[in-house]
């Protein structure tokens, strides 16, 4: 059976894969190109793990067709690091212990990334709303929440912290 | 066995491969379709696409604002015109869902999917469907609804057209999830209530995840009819809540569950009582 | 905050931590947050084939009929498994510590016992291929009569769910279909106790639903091993369960383990891993099998149900002076962790408090539901929970504060448990007390004064005459105490309020049993010649003697 090329910048390098017909963009990365940091959790669209941003805009990888993704601009976890020096919020995470088994931390990480790229000051709830597509069995998300609106103040941002919510 | 994918530039393209082959199926958003591959659906066997801009876009024509079968919940939620869509749009999956998710999409959203549509029935919204010749027709939402899932309905949906709402109070929307913000309908209720001299005068009220489809609440709306949105006015009609409605059991409620509480939330939304 | 209080105990121990407070990060956190810590799937190899299953829909029924020819046909399909294939079709889980028979076939055989479960593997070039040919897949099925209840699993009549334990109860040392727990005579003291309380507990299945599904990946390596990355949680349970169900030396076998994408007790039934590696044996190439997330739902194992019956009888003072408490644990339709789970139970019941009358029963039952297995403290979590709401029903019926309930009945240094065992290093007082303390929670004087350390042993450490059971068995008696049902007395403040007007009948009815109740009979006039070494007067305990171990039996190790 004829596989489709697509090519596309990952993490801003130019990335060309050979897809099957109806091959979804995890597989994609996956297997085409060797980016493992996206997870598989559902296929469904409920869990999150395979959250990317596409052009800036969260997609789920999992329900993303591989060949719509030609020409386009795909950031996953393994492009945040700038060489060795980690993004604030991979620092905000070690800091706050916002993972355990570590599984969703992709997904997260990426959820985050588009918040904060759009909104540099976001509230307690605004960021609560911004993982809401990502489920976490590990933490109990006050964790990962503290670590974002932690990211947010030192990039600049004043982090509003929503009256109220104590800090376990 | 693989599945085959077709890009066009025009809808009107895409519409003639869907009409030329049955098993065909239109790809949108891909949050239904690209699903069902996952988990393993053999019957999709081909998957027609189009890159039409058209299809993506949104037009304010003054009382009436059409919607592009491609628009995205976070298109709606960018649109200041569709602001009284914003509540609905809002609750639709999670965030890298509403960049997915499309208007057109959800008019085939299986129950108990399909808030989008529930609202745009209570809304009295017309879709537009493209045939295999080229005609175009404009179908009320409701006929649409009932038709959908019959076999060898062919044509492509190309835009909703919605009424805006008489007033800004007068369409309210409700979503009944476990989880929040995001989580998949228990039930949704929408409502258009027109009221003239505080009086309700042709209402709409529609049901999600109480049938197969989005539905009409029918008694609930003649009960409504010249009515007081008050305690007392509201009374049949929460009476009438659950008449002529079979709602399903599921995975995350039994029948007998939405019966029971579909007046409770139908009540919350009619007197503006919180979620 | 963690905060130490150093206060409690100190003289028994070395007090300077240089670890334990400290924060401390992760090993593998760098890689959590860089995307590059591996999980089982994180692997590439060149020529991978996917392997998918087909999983009866029915909870119970006979396989009358299979035929695979078309899905060997179908395209892309490498090699279609069949029971056959497997060289050894049977296990259960503890058969690495030979507890238990072998009660489960990795792919079914004649029946189906759960809807789920699996019956033919497909082993494709894709995932696709695989989900294709699956349904060309034709079983004939003839349904069975289901049963999904523990205590309907136990009737006479139900149906017989696991031919190899034909009664729906697992038989420990294949001659006792519960665990047993007795000491002293829980009749007598209920006959002269002033309230009876007497409640049903129960849960449904609870899935662990981690992020990251069920999975495994097995490859020939070049020196006639086979290497295996899963998301085993148990990497010595899953290479031991691998080499028996293929009948394999285990040195031919290759575990990766590493990194769980959440586990909480969901990946030690080695759910994939067998059926990856025979399918590599099979077609000589990299074979992938993941579960689905419907998949992990429906047929990964879950923490198995349970129901807890538990009587109590109180004085008015607030002492418990009986505990009866009854357990099922449902294990699904085979045994796997579940036989464990009903011992732990026993081994927690009747909580950490002394209560000189105690008779317990825990059963293990098959029913037509997915297998149960391990989850956060399975065979504990659900009866704990149980006794602490039965604690505050007990301290509500005679008007005491729960909290000083606790330290009231509370076991303290040198008392006898339950077990027969003396109670040491106790600190339940002390964590109730800060427990109050920090919530702001007001507990009186005498109760904050009292303390694990006193008030214990003495005639608590007796060993009461214990009334036999249904097969004529009691419990060793310790020759040096007399008049063993009253707990004596010790300083016991007034309780705070009225307790309640005399006692209530009981609130649940008795369940319903297929086993006569038990009839209590006097304690003999002396103890008659144990099984057992009767204790020495000191009570250390003494390694290489011989005991009685539930899981073992009489065997030393």
């Amino acid at each position: 059976m004829a596989k489709t090329p697509v090519q596309f910048r990952l993490n801003g390098a130019d990335k060309a894969v050979f897809v099957d017909g109806g091959e979804n963009l995890l597989n994609a990365l996956r297997r085409g190109v060797g980016d493992m940091s996206t997870k598989f959790g559902c296929g469904q669209g409920t869990c999150g793990v395979c959250t990317v941003l596409i052009d800036g805009e969260p997609q789920l990888a999992c329900l993303t067709l591989a060949e719509t993704c030609a020409g386009r601009g795909i950031e996953t976890a393994l492009g945040l690091a700038d060489g060795p020096n980690l993004h604030p919020l991979q620092t905000a995470f070690m800091e706050h212990f916002a993972a355990q088994c570590g599984f969703c931390t992709s997904g997260m990480l990426m959820a985050a990334k588009a918040l904060l790229d759009r909104n540099p000051s976001p509230t307690r709830e605004d960021v609560a709303e911004a993982i809401s597509g990502n489920i976490c069995r590990c933490t109990g998300y006050e964790p990962i929440i503290n670590a974002i609106l932690d990211a947010a103040s030192k990039r600049g941002g004043q982090a509003s912290r929503e009256q109220g919510h104590a800090r376990v | 066995m693989t599945v085959q994918v077709k890009t066009f530039g025009s809808m009107s393209e895409a519409a003639a491969a869907l009409a030329s082959d049955r098993a065909a199926r239109f790809f949108s958003g891909g949050t239904l379709l690209m699903r069902a591959i996952n988990e393993g659906d053999t019957t999709i066997a081909t998957l027609v696409r189009s890159t039409d801009p058209g299809c993506r876009q949104i037009r304010n024509e003054g009382a009436r604002v059409v919607i592009g079968a491609g628009v995205r919940m976070v298109d709606i939620l960018a649109n200041r015109d569709l602001a009284f869509l914003h509540p609905v749009a809002r609750v639709v999956g999670g965030p890298a869902v509403r960049a997915m998710a499309t208007v057109g999409g959800n008019l085939f959203a299986p129950s108990p999917y399909g808030d989008l549509a529930v609202a745009l029935l209570a809304l009295d919204a017309t879709v537009m469907v493209q045939g295999a010749y080229g005609g175009a027709q404009q179908t009320p939402l409701e006929q649409f609804l009932a038709g959908r899932d019959r076999a060898g309905s062919s044509g492509l949906v190309m835009a909703v057209s919605v009424p805006r709402p008489a007033s800004p109070d007068a369409f309210r929307f409700r979503k009944v999830a476990r989880v929040k913000p995001k989580g998949v309908s228990v039930l949704s209720i929408a409502a258009h209530l027109p009221a003239t001299g505080g009086r309700i005068a042709g209402a709409r009220v529609a049901y999600g995840a109480m049938a197969p489809t989005p539905i009409r609440a029918r008694a609930v709306e003649r009960a409504l009819e010249g009515r007081t949105l008050d305690a007392a006015g509201i009374a049949p009609a929460l009476a009438a809540a659950a008449e002529g409605i079979s709602p399903p059991t599921d995975a995350l409620a039994t029948a007998w569950y939405r019966r029971e509480v579909v007046s409770v939330h139908l009540r919350r939304l009619l007197l503006g009582e919180g979620s | 905050m963690l905060e130490f209080r150093k206060e409690y105990f100190k003289d028994e121990r070395d007090d300077r931590l240089n670890e334990v407070g400290q924060p401390r990060q992760r090993q593998d956190m760098l890689g959590h947050v860089t995307g590059r810590t591996r999980y089982f799937d994180d692997h590439a190899f060149e020529g991978l084939l996917h392997l998918k299953v087909l999983r009866s829909p029915h909870p119970h029924a006979r396989l009358r009929a299979i035929d695979v020819s078309a899905a060997e046909r179908s395209p892309g399909v490498k090699r279609v498994i069949r029971a056959a294939d497997v060289p050894v079709n049977k296990n259960t889980l503890l058969s690495l510590i030979n507890f238990g028979k072998d009660d489960e076939p990795l792919l079914a055989v004649d029946k189906v016992r759960y809807k789920g479960e699996p019956i033919v593997a497909v082993v494709a070039e894709s995932e696709a291929a695989a989900y294709e040919a699956l349904t060309k897949i034709r079983v004939d099925y003839d349904p069975l009569p289901a049963v999904f209840d523990v205590e309907e699993a136990i009737k006479p009549g139900a149906p017989v769910v696991n031919e190899t334990y034909p009664a729906n109860t697992f038989e420990y040392h294949e001659k006792y279909n519960h665990q047993k727990l007795r000491f002293g005579d829980v009749e007598r003291a209920f006959a002269s106790a002033d309230f009876v309380v007497e409640e049903r507990y129960q849960m449904s299945p609870i899935e662990h639903a981690p992020t990251e599904t069920n999975g495994s990946i097995a490859a020939p390596e070049t020196n006639d091993r086979f290497v295996v990355h899963t998301c085993t949680q148990a990497l010595f349970f899953s290479l031991g369960t691998a080499a028996k169900l293929l009948d394999v030396p285990s040195n031919r076998l290759h575990f990766i383990g590493g990194t769980v994408g959440g586990g909480f007790g969901g990946k030690v039934d080695s759910l994939t891993e067998p059926l990856s590696i025979l399918g590599a044996m099979l077609t000589g190439r990299p074979v992938r099998y993941v579960l689905g997330r419907e998949e992990e739902m429906q047929y990964g194992c879950p923490r198995g149900a349970e129901r807890h019956y538990i009587k109590d009888g109180v004085m008015r003072d607030g002492r418990i002076v009986a505990r009866k408490v009854t357990s099922y644990f449902d294990a699904g339709a085979y045994t796997r962790l579940s036989s464990y789970g009903a011992v732990k139970c026993i081994a927690h019941v009747p909580g950490p408090y002394t209560i000189p009358n105690v008779h317990a029963d825990s059963y293990c039952v098959f029913t037509n539901r997915t297998p149960a297995t391990a989850m956060r403290g399975f065979g504990i979590t659900g009866v704990d929970f149980s006794l602490e709401v039965q604690m505050d029903k007990l301290a509500h019926k005679v008007g005491m504060d729960p909290m000083e309930f606790r330290i009231l009945n509370a076991y303290r240094d040198g008392d006898m448990k339950a077990h027969r065992r003396e109670a040491h290093n106790c600190a339940l007082v002390e964590c109730v007390q800060v427990a109050a303390e920090k919530a702001g929670w007001p507990i009186r004087d005498e109760y904050r004064r009292m303390n694990s350390l006193t008030g214990g042993g003495g005639e608590r450490a007796a060993i009461p005459a214990t009334a036999t059971d249904e097969a004529g068995r009691i419990g060793a008696g310790r020759p040096a105490s007399t008049t063993p049902t009253r707990v004596p007395a010790m300083p016991i403040p007034p309780p705070s309020r009225e307790p309640q007007p005399a006692a209530a009948p009981p609130r649940v009815a008795p369940p319903p049993r297929s086993a006569p109740p038990p009839a209590p009979s006097p304690p003999p006039p002396a103890a008659p010649a144990p099984r057992e070494q009767p204790k020495p007067a000191a009570p250390a305990p003494q390694h290489g003697a011989t005991r009685f171990s539930s899981v073992f039996g009489t065997r030393r190790r």
